[in-house]
């Protein structure tokens, strides 16, 4: 095989190295434009919705009456709302996380169906009462913040 | 009592370090300085009253002491013994505290064990290490102080998060840590070598063990950490590309590359610059992956809180310490020398390629952990997952693992591919094999799961390959060392390949007295029963599952729920077989009275971690042969010493210490 000119190996090697790992990052940074999943609130989805199937994900708060068990015991559909009042669908086959409950909230990884119904592939709930999903911890002090306005009405 | 003993104990090493620092860096300019002396006593000092430091912190656990704050917030008198101890450090002062008590135990070991080096050298490694030591004290003294007391003591402490109420995870985070830290005394003699301008063999000799220390406890700690994921959280997934977890991925790829430079340059005199570079990039993945899980950035289930004064601590911390050692290195690679040469087609050729490979790796890693961070401060939420790192990842991981199955077979310097040709063809032969095999018995299978098993074949055989036609007992330790991890890696892609192709889930809901199947296993549902633990209560199902007929095992999955904190999680049954793993998680109950059930059948699922055990097993028997050899080339060399001595004293010449005649 060809050795490297000897004199300079070191400038070859460094060379290569550097192309290497400049490809890794022009690729990195195309794939991540295409590949990563699009964080959505539940008003967001329904003005501008993502394509059907692209793997996106969706915040929000779990509708107050809005779960029901279908009738295959495994699969539920629930609302997702958020400030602005909008429900959006979703339906999620498996088993829910621990603290899954109405009024609470929920991050659905999944996409969107064709008949407008978020198909969840798995649901983030709050952990416990420490832990929340990062995209959910705005929305409590949104929440906050309203209630704060609500409770403070006519205090002026 | 003790928490203020510790505390005194904590500035004191913080004082010790700044000694260690300053001592060293005087010792540059002149070796006879008062200081210089002190260096090696201040580095032992210190990691003995860091480590009294995180005795205190134990006991304090250990006792409950609830007039100290850390132990109110997180742990409870109820608990078990062993988790009273294991919350010292599952939360982030405590495990702070962790990280430095290994950093000042790992000085205080090369300041008491490690010759070999010019003295020089070793004080600017010292003062290097005590450097990085300040840095972290000062973190911990200013803004996360373990020992805080409240002004008054509570009644009863908080707990600790349940998911962390587990044995695997009680020893999770100090492996991770010793690997952490190990990377930090890389980069020390990465530094001391660069600012003596001794950049030689015997100083990738003397790094290398606790390069090859450092990778064997990261790849314990990330088998474990996997490990973990998949029984506890009960969603049957073993890698989930959560930033917590590239967080360690990161520093083992990178202590993957150091280790091979390193051995190029302990055995060939060549990647002199490359080696000191990856040793500074190294330990800056540990740090940006203690960064990462500490500051709370990442809100993920093992970030425990969220406080932005810590963050802009760390970060400034990673600022420091890599923008200076980058510094150094652009400041002072050029008067590193040039090292020996060699062909493209090499062991070092091989190796060269590995390095870049890997670097690659560890480049996309990085971009895909930090990119949701960059978007999120231009308004825009993302998350990064497997449809990014998988196939990505996987363009720089087959080449490398090509490259993998026949680098180990070539000579140093140079070879010629004629030598290789009939390795090379078996290899090629079993991983076409495989492949076709595997399509005409599966059909539908995805690309990535069908490359890496038939990889793994080829890669299993081919890592045998280097012990061919040598007699096994007289074959060196470090050469089975790289034999058993490289085999070790097939075994793991096996296994992760074999996961995702053949995989079955079901999901149901079923009454008891119910079956339903799961690949060829029947499972029934005998009964559910409510039990209690020490802190908690529990659903139990017991499952009975045959297969095809056979003999009963019973499972008993449990949806457990805790009092202290309040927090349900799902205890997932695992039933091992040597061909995969029955997996099986209980849900709710749903309305009409059935029960949810979420059965996997993995085939082969435990070879992973078999691999990464393998792959550590590797790496120690590594250590055990440089170790070994090297302390017999001491012995053999003061031998020579003596026999020389001897002969002076017989000649009636004149006698004295060995060192001025040889």
């Amino acid at each position: 095989m060809n050795a490297f000119k000897p004199k300079h190996q070191r400038l070859v090697l460094v060379s290569l190295a550097l192309i290497a790992i400049i490809a890794a990052g022009l690729l990195a940074a195309w794939a991540l434009r295409t590949q990563a999943d699009y964080f959505y609130l539940p008003n967001e989805m329904v003005e501008e919705p993502p394509e059907v199937g692209r793997a996106v994900r969706l915040g929000g708060m779990v509708a107050k009456g809005s779960v029901q068990t279908m009738a295959d015991g495994v699969t539920v559909a629930f609302m997702v709302t958020d400030q602005t009042e909008v429900r959006m669908p979703v339906r999620y086959s498996g088993i829910l996380p621990d603290l899954f409950v109405e009024g609470s909230g929920v991050v659905a990884e999944g996409s969107l169906g064709a008949d407008g119904v978020f198909v969840a592939d798995n649901l983030l709930a709050k952990h416990d009462e420490n832990y929340v999903p990062r995209e959910l911890q705005e929305m409590d002090q949104h929440r906050a913040a309203k209630m704060a306005e609500e409770t403070t009405v006519g205090l002026e | 009592m003790s928490a203020e003993l510790g505390l005194a104990a904590l500035w004191m090493a913080a004082a010790l370090a700044f000694l260690q620092l300053a001592g060293g860096a005087l010792a540059q300019r002149d070796a006879e300085a008062p200081l210089a002396a002190l260096v090696r006593p201040a580095a032992m000092l210190q990691g003995l009253l860091a480590l009294f430091s995180f005795a205190m912190l134990l006991w304090v656990f250990a006792t409950t002491d609830l007039s100290v704050k850390l132990v109110a917030s997180n742990s409870h008198s109820m608990k078990p013994m062993i988790f009273k101890l294991s919350g010292a450090w599952g939360n982030h002062e405590g495990s702070m505290l962790l990280w430095v008590t290994v950093m000042a135990l790992a000085g205080a070991l090369i300041g008491w064990l490690e010759k070999r080096l010019p003295e020089k050298t070793m004080q600017a490694t010292l003062a290097a290490q005590g450097f990085v030591a300040i840095g972290f004290y000062a973190f911990l003294l200013l803004s996360s102080n373990p020992f805080e007391r409240l002004p008054m003591p509570v009644a009863e402490g908080n707990g600790l998060n349940p998911l962390l109420q587990d044995i695997g995870l009680a020893f999770h985070p100090p492996t991770l840590y010793m690997g952490y830290v190990g990377l930090s005394v890389a980069f020390s003699f990465a530094v001391g070598a660069l600012l003596t301008r001794q950049v030689t063999p015997e100083f990738a000799r003397v790094m290398r063990p606790w390069v090859l220390g450092a990778w064997v406890f990261l790849t314990l700690g990330i088998t474990a950490g996997s490990y973990w994921a998949y029984y506890e959280l009960g969603w049957g997934g073993w890698w989930f590309w959560d930033p917590v977890e590239n967080a360690s991925l990161m520093p083992w790829l990178a202590a993957t590359a150091l280790l091979h430079s390193a051995s190029v340059l302990a055995a060939r005199d060549a990647l002199r610059a490359w080696t000191i570079m990856l040793g500074v990039v190294a330990f800056s993945m540990s740090m940006v992956g203690t960064f990462l899980v500490r500051s709370g950035i990442l809100t993920s289930v093992h970030a425990f809180a969220v406080d932005p004064e810590r963050g802009t601590f760390i970060l400034a911390l990673l600022a420091v310490y890599i923008g200076g050692a980058l510094l150094l290195f652009a400041l002072r690679a050029g008067s590193v020398s040039e090292g020996r040469r060699f062909a493209a087609m090499s062991r070092e050729g091989a190796l060269v390629f590995n390095n870049v490979m890997l670097s690659a790796i560890l480049g996309i890693v990085l971009l895909g952990t930090l990119y949701p961070l960059l978007t999120e401060a231009f308004g825009v939420r993302v998350s990064v997952g497997p449809p990014y790192f998988n196939p990505v990842g996987a363009i720089f991981t087959i080449p490398m693992l090509l490259v993998m199955t026949i680098g180990p077979l070539l000579r140093w310097r140079e070879d010629n591919a004629e030598r290789v040709r009939v390795p090379v063809a078996i290899t090629t032969a079993l991983i076409v094999t495989t492949a076709l095999f595997v399509m005409l018995a599966a059909g539908n299978i995805s690309l990535l799961p069908l490359l890496g098993l038939a990889i793994a074949v080829g890669l299993a055989v081919a890592s045998l390959m280097p012990l061919r036609g040598r007699n096994l007992l007289r074959t060196p330790l470090s050469t089975w060392g790289m034999v058993v991890a490289h085999f070790g890696i097939a075994v793991s892609l096996l296994g992760m390949a074999s996961e995702s192709a053949f995989t079955e889930e079901r999901l149901v809901a079923v009454a008891p007295g119910d079956t339903t199947e799961v690949a060829d296993w029947q499972i029934e549902l005998e009964g559910i029963d409510p039990v209690a633990g020490p802190n908690w209560t529990a659903m139990e199902a017991r499952l009975l599952a045959r297969r095809g007929g056979g003999e009963p095992h019973e499972l008993r999955p449990e949806a457990r729920s805790f009092w202290a904190p309040v927090q349900q999680t799902t205890e997932s049954a695992l039933l091992t077989r040597w061909d995969g793993q029955l997996y099986a998680v209980i849900g709710d109950q749903a309305p009409d009275g059935r029960w949810q059930l979420r059965l996997w059948w993995k085939p082969l699922v435990t070879l992973i971690w078999l691999g990464g055990l393998l792959i550590a097993l590797g790496g120690v028997l590594s250590i055990i042969g440089r170790l070994a050899s090297d302390i017999r080339r001491r012995s053999a060399d003061r031998r020579e010493a003596d026999e020389h001595d001897d002969l002076a004293q017989i000649r009636g010449g004149r006698s004295g210490p060995a060192g001025e005649l040889v």
